[in-house]
């Protein structure tokens, strides 16, 4: 028998925050796939919420366009607040 | 150790020099201790070592519920049934973790679950071996686990990004396995004489088996070499086993517990116990094949599979009903 599909399993660790990856389970269906997720990942109050969703519907960039993608930012540096020097007398901005 | 004399497939260690462009740079990553992520490119040796080591520690997760679940039913109070519960449960967890992060290396999950029933992959020597009385349950926590977490620590390190995410994961878990067996056996042992040589035959039984986990030694091993240079592995296993008895050692003595070693002394010159010669040709047996409960544990696992067809299935098909009947109402 084929393997039930691949999930990615993302959980909001606190109310506030983002839901992060934290690997992935086997289920033959979204509902299925959140009771695994459930077990698997949140024992000890990991989680207030869980997101799951198929792992084939994920469009991932590929490592070889790393540079293209990513390069252009790095010589952005007036992108940060920490290029522009704040005058002394001028204390907080 | 979990995983134990894992075949990279190498013959010798190549220098520099004689590895191509990609593989250069594939090793000043990790010389560098950039992680390697899965869709990064890597040596076919890496991966297919990888998918060994991680599918052979999968497997002695899976596995090692056996003996542990052998006592779940005969637990002797239901604070220490609910505990074994969850430690039996966190086992399965851990097993999952690390199956999720082989697959990322291209193997699937039902190749993997066949190479563990016909025989081709390994687990652990350890879980071999008979779960007699309930003090075993306390010896399995407290060494085997706290064997595991010797090896595991420093694989939160390692180079590959899946597998060192899974095992910050279980290392978090593993300190509750490792604490609630040495609570047991303390139990035990302030007990009557009778229980306190329970928890003494359970030593005797699991201490030479706990020391073979970490498997032969290996420093001169060009597997152990190379799986160092790829940061797969970051300790010698002779290494791991000297930390794992000194620390265990002191532990043994706080619960009024002999070590089954005639040899076993402190070095005050080297600053560690010196201990006796391991039977390897035990070690051996069990590996191939030979130990107490091989068979009967394969048997299990293969039983429990083949059992859990009809629920596999049912499961799918009730899924591909749903989704047929969705985009039905959706098309109408």
């Amino acid at each position: 028998m084929k393997d039930w599909p691949l999930w990615e399993v993302f959980i909001r660790s606190q109310h506030g925050l983002a839901h992060k990856h934290v690997g992935s389970v086997h289920a033959p269906d979204a509902a299925l796939a959140l009771k695994n997720a459930r077990d698997v990942y949140t024992r000890r109050n990991e989680g207030v919420s869980i997101w799951v969703v198929p792992s084939a519907a994920i469009t991932a960039s590929a490592p070889d366009d790393k540079a293209a993608l990513f390069e252009p930012a790095q010589d952005k540096i007036y992108r940060h607040p920490t290029f522009f020097p704040v005058p002394e007398e001028v204390k907080h901005m | 150790m979990y995983a134990q004399m894992v075949d990279t497939g190498a013959s010798r260690l190549r220098s520099r020099e004689e590895m191509d462009a990609d593989e250069q740079a594939f090793q000043a990553r990790i010389d560098d201790g950039q992680k390697i992520e899965a869709q990064d490119w890597m040596p076919e040796g890496y991966r297919r070592t990888l998918v060994r080591q991680i599918s052979q520690h999968a497997h002695s997760e899976i596995v090692g519920m056996l003996p542990e679940g052998n006592w779940i039913t005969r637990a002797p109070s239901l604070k220490r049934k609910a505990i074994l519960l969850a430690k039996v449960q966190d086992e399965a967890g851990h097993g999952l973790y690390l199956y999720s992060a082989a697959e990322t290396l291209g193997v699937s999950r039902e190749q993997l679950v066949d190479d563990l029933h016909t025989g081709r992959a390994k687990y652990s020597s350890i879980f071999n071996y008979p779960t007699l009385t309930w003090a075993d349950i306390g010896a399995i926590g407290w060494l085997v686990d706290g064997a595991a977490i010797m090896n595991q620590i420093p694989l939160c390190r390692c180079s590959y990004g899946p597998y060192s995410r899974a095992m910050v994961r279980v290392c978090k878990e593993e300190s509750f396995h490792q604490r609630q067996g040495y609570d047991l056996l303390l139990a035990l042992c302030r007990g009557s004489e009778e229980q306190k040589a329970m928890a003494q035959d359970a030593l005797e039984r699991w201490w030479w088996p706990a020391l073979m986990m970490f498997g032969p030694p290996d420093a001169d091993s060009v597997h152990s070499a190379q799986s160092q240079a790829w940061k797969i592995k970051l300790l010698s296993n002779d290494e791991l086993r000297q930390k794992f008895v000194d620390q265990t050692v002191p532990q043994a003595e706080y619960l009024g517990l002999r070590v089954p070693d005639a040899d076993l002394r402190w070095n005050t010159e080297r600053g560690h116990y010196d201990f006796g010669a391991i039977d390897w040709s035990e070690f051996h047996a069990v590996l191939k094949g030979n130990g107490p409960c091989n068979r009967e544990r394969l048997q299990a696992r293969r039983e429990a599979w083949a059992e859990g067809e009809w629920v596999r299935a049912a499961a799918l098909a009730y899924a591909d009903k749903h989704a047929a009947a969705e985009r039905h109402s959706q098309a109408a």
